[in-house]
C-alpha cells in the first residue's frame, strides 16, 4: 500500500490532515499484516518460518525499528492476550517467546559512526519476562547507543560489577510482575549508589508507572520507544546521594512487610492445610490439583507483601482482579479465592495495614457470595 | 555620675570611664562626647562635628529604631549597641569583634570544606570505573578548586586518557598527544606516583593548548598536582584558574591536597578493582558455560545456574563440540563435579580440557570415559565426576543420537505426542572406581522432539509453595510432557524458570539442563541463529 490522498471531494475541509493520517495508518497497517504473519508462524513454532517473515517485512522496506516494536513486539504482546484467554498453554507462551527472541537476532546491526553512550539493560532478579528488555535493548542499539544486554533475572551483584566494569551512563531495568517490585528497589538503590541514574520499565510498576517515582528511579518509560526517546533527549538527572531505602518507604517501619515476607512459606502452608480443614472437597484433589491450589496461595501471599511493600492496596486488588478474569477464562469462579483470603486475614490478624489490602482485594473479586450458596 | 553640657541631666554610667570605646551622638548626628578609646579608635570624630567615619555607625544611627550594626574600623571589626540617653542622645558602645569575626568566618570556611570533603568522598567511592571517578574528580575539582580541571589517568600507554572539565561543568573524554607529557613541567613526575611530588605551579602562559579547555580563556595560573595513589599510581590532577585569579593561598594548596589524596585513593582503587577483574574475566572464560547455538542442522540450548547466586561459575558443565575431522559427529556433554563453587569450578575446567584432547576418539565414549577415569585417578583431585555424553547427528530431518551415562540421571527425551521416556544408559561414575563400565542407548528424534540432559540439582531442587517438597523426576517429566515441539531454547528456559521458582529464595545445588532438538519447520536448511548467553552482552 502507498501514501494516497483520500479522493478529493468537494468543498471538504482539511483534506491535508485527512490525508497525513492515511500516511501512518498505512505504515500501521503494514506492520499489523507482517505481525499477522509472524504470529502464525509463532503459533506454529515454526521459527524459519517466522525468520522469513521478519527478512520478508525488512525487504519490503519496514525499518527495522518498525520491524522489531510493531511487528515482534505486536505479535510478543499477542502471545500474553492468547494466553490470559486460556487459548495458549504456558509452555506454548514460552516457544513463541523463544522464537520471537531468536528472529530478533534477523535484525540488521547497524554500527553507527557515533556512539551516543552507554547503557546496560537488565530484568530485576527473579524476573524471567526478558523479551520487553530485549526489544528496548535492540531499540537503543539500533538508535546508535553501546548497550550492554544482561536478560533475564540478573542478581543485583551482577549488575553492579557490569556498571563498574563498563562505566554506564545509564541503566535500565524491567519488571513485568508487581512481586519483583522488593527485589527491583534494591536494585535501584544499588545502582543509585554507585552514582549512575537509573530508568525502570514493564507493567511491574504499574502502567502509569507510579511505583517508579516511589522507589526513587531516576525515569520511567511506558514502552521501548518512548524510552528510546528519553535517553535521547539528554543524561538522566544525576541519582540522589546514598542513602538507606527505607527512607523511601517510611510505612516499612511497622514491620509488615517484613513478617508477611519472611513468613510467607509457613502463610502458605498453614493456609492451605485450613483450607483442607474447612473444605471437605479438596480431599477429593489429586496432586496436581492440590499443587494449583498451594500455588495458587503462594501468590496471593507474594502479591500481598508487594502491596505492603509500596504500600497500595490496589496494587493487591489489581492483581486478584485480574487472577479472576484468568480463571473465569478457564472456568473457575474468581470468589473461589476468597477462602483462601479470609484464612489468611486469620493468621495476620495483628497486621492493620495487611487487613486494608485483603479487605481491598475481596472487594475486587465482586459482591460477597451468599452464605448458602457456599455451603 | 556625669553631668551632661547644660548640667540638667544626669546620666547613671560614665562615658569617661567605661571599658570600652563609646561616643555619645545627638539626634541631629553630632558628636555630643566621646570617650579616650573612642577618641582613639575614631580619630576624625570631633566633638559638636557630625559623626562621618565610620560610615556604617554613622547610617546605623540615621536609621531609627536600630539595635544593633557592625563593620570594619581600620584593621579591626567592630560591633556598636546604642543606648538613648534620657535626653534624646544616643550613646553608642562599641565592642571588637575581631577576633571572633575570624573565628566564624574560618569556621564557616572549614566547614564547607568539610562538607564539601564529605560529598566528594562518598561521589568518588561510589564508582569503582576508572573513567568515572575521572569524570568524579575533573567535576569536583573544576566546581571547587579552581574554574576548570583536567584528570589525567596514569598508564602504559603512549596516549594516556584525560578528562577535560571547563568551567560550565561540561566534561571531555580525550587522550594526551604522542610525547606530550614531558613538555609539561611536573606532570611526568606526577604521573610516575613516586617518589612523591609537591604540587607544581606552572608559567600559564606556557600551558599547551590540548591543557587548555576550548573558549577557556586567558589562563591566570595553573598547577599539577599528583594523585597519590597508595602503592600504585593514581594520576594527575591539573587545576586552571582564569586570570586575573592567580596562584592559591596556603589554604588553599593545602585544601586541594585533602582533595587529591581522596581522588587518588579512589582511582587507584578503581583501577585495582579493573585489573582483577581483567584476570578474573581471563581466568573464568573458559569455565563460564558456552554460548550454544544449532550445530548441522541440530538445535542445542542450555541453561546454568549456579548454587551461590553472586557467583558465575559452580561444579556443573556442558559443552557442545562440533563435528571434526576425526568425529562425524557432533558431541554434546553435560556433567557434574562432587562439590560446589570455585573449587568444583576449577576441576570441571580441567574436565573439559581432557574431553576436547579426547575428541578424535568422540565416537567410542566407552573408551573416552576411560580415560578420563583414569587421568582423574591419577591427578590429585579427590573429586568425582558423574556426566552424559550425546553423539548428535542428524539424517534427513531427524536426529540421531548415541547417549551414555556414566553416574548419571539418564538423559529424558520427549516426544512428539508428549510421551516421555528415559534413554535406557547407565554406567559408573568417574574418578573413583579402577574399571569402569557403561552402557550406551541408540535414539531418533523426529522433528520437534528433544532430548534432554540434566543435573541433579534440577530433580532435588527443594521448595515448590509449600517450602518442603523436592521437584523430582515425575514433576520434571510431568513438565517435559508439555515441551513437546518446543524450540530447545524454549525448553531449557521453562525447565529453568519452573526449577527456579520451585526453589524461590531457598538453598539449591548447581543446576544444568542442555537440550537436544530436532529442529521443527518446513526448511531443510540450516539456519544458524545464535543468541547471546544471559550474562553477556
Amino acid at each position: 500500500m502507498t501514501a494516497t490522498p483520500a479522493p478529493e471531494r468537494d468543498g471538504e475541509p482539511a483534506r491535508h490532515r485527512v490525508g497525513a493520517r492515511l500516511v501512518s495508518s498505512t505504515a500501521d497497517e503494514r506492520a499489523s499484516d507482517w505481525a499477522d504473519k509472524l504470529w502464525s508462524a509463532v503459533r506454529a513454532a515454526d521459527e524459519y518460518w517466522a525468520q522469513d517473515v521478519v527478512t520478508g517485512a525488512l525487504d519490503a522496506g519496514l525499518p527495522p525499528e518498525t520491524v522489531l516494536l510493531e511487528v515482534i513486539g505486536a505479535a510478543q504482546h499477542r502471545v500474553g492476550v492468547e494466553w490470559a484467554a486460556n487459548r495458549m498453554t504456558v509452555a506454548e507462551e514460552h516457544a513463541a517467546t523463544a522464537i520471537n527472541d531468536r528472529v530478533i537476532g534477523a535484525l540488521p546491526v547497524r554500527r553507527p559512526d557515533t556512539v551516543l553512550g552507554k547503557v546496560t539493560v537488565a530484568c530485576v532478579d527473579k524476573e524471567w519476562h526478558a523479551l520487553p528488555a530485549r526489544l528496548l535493548a535492540e531499540t537503543l542499539r539500533l538508535r546508535g547507543w553501546q548497550v550492554g544486554y544482561l536478560g533475564a533475572q540478573v542478581p543485583t551483584a551482577h549488575l553492579i560489577s557490569h556498571v563498574h566494569r563498563t562505566g554506564a551512563d545509564a541503566v535500565c531495568l524491567s519488571a513485568a510482575l508487581s512481586t519483583r517490585l522488593p527485589a527491583a528497589h534494591a536494585a535501584i538503590t544499588a545502582v543509585q549508589a554507585v552514582g549512575v541514574p537509573v530508568m525502570v520499565g514493564g507493567l511491574g510498576f504499574a502502567a502509569d508507572g507510579r511505583y517508579a517515582s516511589l522507589l526513587g528511579a531516576d525515569a520511567w518509560a511506558p514502552e521501548a520507544r518512548a524510552a528510546a526517546d528519553r535517553l535521547a533527549a539528554g543524561p538522566l538527572p544525576a541519582p540522589r546521594p546514598p542513602h538507606q531505602a527505607t527512607d523511601d518507604l517510611p510505612h516499612l517501619a511497622d514491620q509488615e512487610y517484613t513478617m508477611v515476607g519472611r513468613t510467607a512459606r509457613s502463610l502458605v502452608r498453614e493456609t492451605f492445610q485450613r483450607l483442607e480443614q474447612r473444605f471437605p472437597a479438596m480431599a477429593g484433589y489429586d496432586d496436581a490439583q492440590r499443587e494449583r491450589t498451594a500455588e495458587d496461595i503462594a501468590h496471593i501471599v507474594d502479591f500481598l507483601a508487594a502491596a505492603l511493600y509500596v504500600d497500595d492496596c490496589d496494587l493487591f486488588a489489581g492483581f486478584l482482579s485480574w487472577t479472576g478474569e484468568i480463571l473465569a477464562a478457564r472456568g473457575v469462579p474468581a470468589l473461589s479465592l476468597l477462602p483462601a483470603l479470609d484464612l489468611l486475614e486469620e493468621q495476620l490478624r495483628d497486621f492493620p495495614r495487611t487487613r486494608r489490602t485483603l479487605d481491598a482485594g475481596r472487594a475486587a473479586l465482586g459482591p460477597a457470595p451468599d452464605p448458602e450458596t457456599l455451603e | 555620675m556625669t553631668t551632661s553640657p547644660d548640667g540638667s541631666r544626669t546620666s547613671v554610667v560614665s562615658v569617661t570611664s567605661a571599658p570600652c570605646p563609646v561616643v555619645v551622638v545627638d539626634q541631629g548626628g553630632h558628636v555630643v562626647e566621646l570617650n579616650e578609646a573612642a577618641a582613639g579608635l575614631l580619630p576624625e570624630a570631633r566633638v559638636a562635628e557630625t559623626l562621618t567615619s565610620p560610615a556604617w555607625l554613622a547610617d546605623a544611627h540615621r536609621t531609627a529604631g536600630e539595635t544593633r550594626a557592625d563593620g570594619e574600623v581600620g584593621e579591626g571589626f567592630f560591633s556598636a549597641r546604642p543606648s538613648v540617653l534620657p535626653g534624646g542622645d544616643t550613646a553608642w558602645w562599641l565592642v571588637e569583634e575581631t577576633a571572633h569575626r575570624s573565628a566564624v568566618q574560618e569556621l564557616e570556611l572549614e566547614r564547607e570544606r568539610t562538607r564539601f570533603l564529605a560529598e566528594a568522598s562518598s561521589a568518588l567511592l561510589a564508582s569503582l570505573n576508572l573513567s568515572r571517578c575521572m569524570e568524579v574528580t575533573a567535576r569536583l575539582a573544576a566546581g571547587r578548586l579552581a574554574d576548570a580541571a583536567v584528570v589525567i589517568a596514569p598508564t602504559g600507554a603512549k596516549r594516556p586518557p584525560m578528562v577535560v572539565c571547563d568551567p560550565q561543568g561540561t566534561l571531555q573524554h580525550s587522550t594526551v598527544p604522542v610525547g606530550a607529557v614531558p613538555t609539561v613541567p611536573g606532570l611526568a613526575e606526577a604521573l610516575q606516583g613516586f617518589p612523591p611530588v609537591p604540587s607544581r605551579w606552572i608559567e600559564p602562559a606556557s600551558a599547551p593548548d590540548w591543557l587548555v579547555p576550548e573558549g577557556f580563556g586567558e589562563v591566570g595560573s595553573l598547577a599539577i598536582t599528583p594523585l597519590p595513589g597508595h602503592g600504585v599510581p593514581a594520576g594527575a590532577l591539573v587545576l586552571l584558574r582564569r586570570a586575573p585569579r592567580t596562584a592559591f593561598t596556603e589554604s588553599e594548596e593545602a585544601f586541594s591536597g585533602l582533595f587529591a589524596a581522596r581522588a587518588g585513593a579512589a582511582m587507584s582503587a578503581a583501577r585495582l578493582y579493573a585489573e582483577q577483574n581483567t584476570i578474573t574475566e581471563t581466568l573464568m572464560r573458559d569455565l563460564l558455560p558456552p554460548a550454544l547455538r544449532q550445530v548441522q542442522g541440530v538445535e542445542f540450548a542450555g541453561g546454568y545456574r549456579p548454587s551461590v547466586d553472586t557467583d558465575r561459575i559452580g561444579g556443573d558443565f556442558y559443552d557442545v563440540h562440533p563435528p571434526g575431522e576425526e568425529c562425524a559427529d557432533s558431541l554434546a556433554v553435560l556433567g557434574d563435579v562432587c562439590g560446589k563453587g570455585l573449587e568444583a569450578a576449577v576441576l570441571t575446567g580441567k574436565i573439559r580440557n581432557t574431553l576436547q584432547a579426547l575428541l578424535p576418539m568422540g565416537d567410542d565414549h566407552a573408551r573416552m570415559l576411560r580415560l578420563l577415569n583414569n587421568s582423574l585417578l591419577n591427578s590429585r583431585h579427590t573429586r568425582f565426576v558423574t556426566m552424559v555424553m550425546a553423539s548428535v547427528r542428524r539424517e534427513d530431518r531427524d536426529v540421531l543420537l548415541r547417549l551414555t551415562a556414566a553416574g548419571h540421571p539418564a538423559p529424558l527425551i520427549v516426544r512428539g505426542d508428549g510421551g516421555v521416556e528415559a534413554a535406557d544408559t547407565g554406567g559408573s561414575l568417574i574418578g573413583v572406581l579402577p574399571r569402569i563400565t557403561s552402557r550406551t542407548a541408540d535414539i531418533r528424534l523426529a522433528p520437534g522432539e528433544t532430548c534432554l540432559l540434566y543435573t541433579d540439582g534440577v530433580t532435588e531442587a527443594k521448595g515448590g509453595p509449600l517450602g518442603d517438597a523436592i521437584f523430582g523426576e515425575q514433576r520434571l517429566r510431568r513438565v517435559l510432557g508439555e515441551c513437546a515441539g518446543m524450540p530447545a531454547e524454549a525448553v531449557v528456559e521453562r525447565i529453568q524458570m519452573l526449577v527456579a521458582e520451585w526453589v524461590g529464595d531457598g538453598r539449591h545445588d548447581d543446576i544444568a539442563v542442555l537440550a537436544i532438538t530436532a529442529p521443527k519447520g518446513a526448511h531443510l536448511s540450516a539456519v544458524d541463529g545464535t543468541t547471546a548467553g544471559r550474562y553477556t552482552a
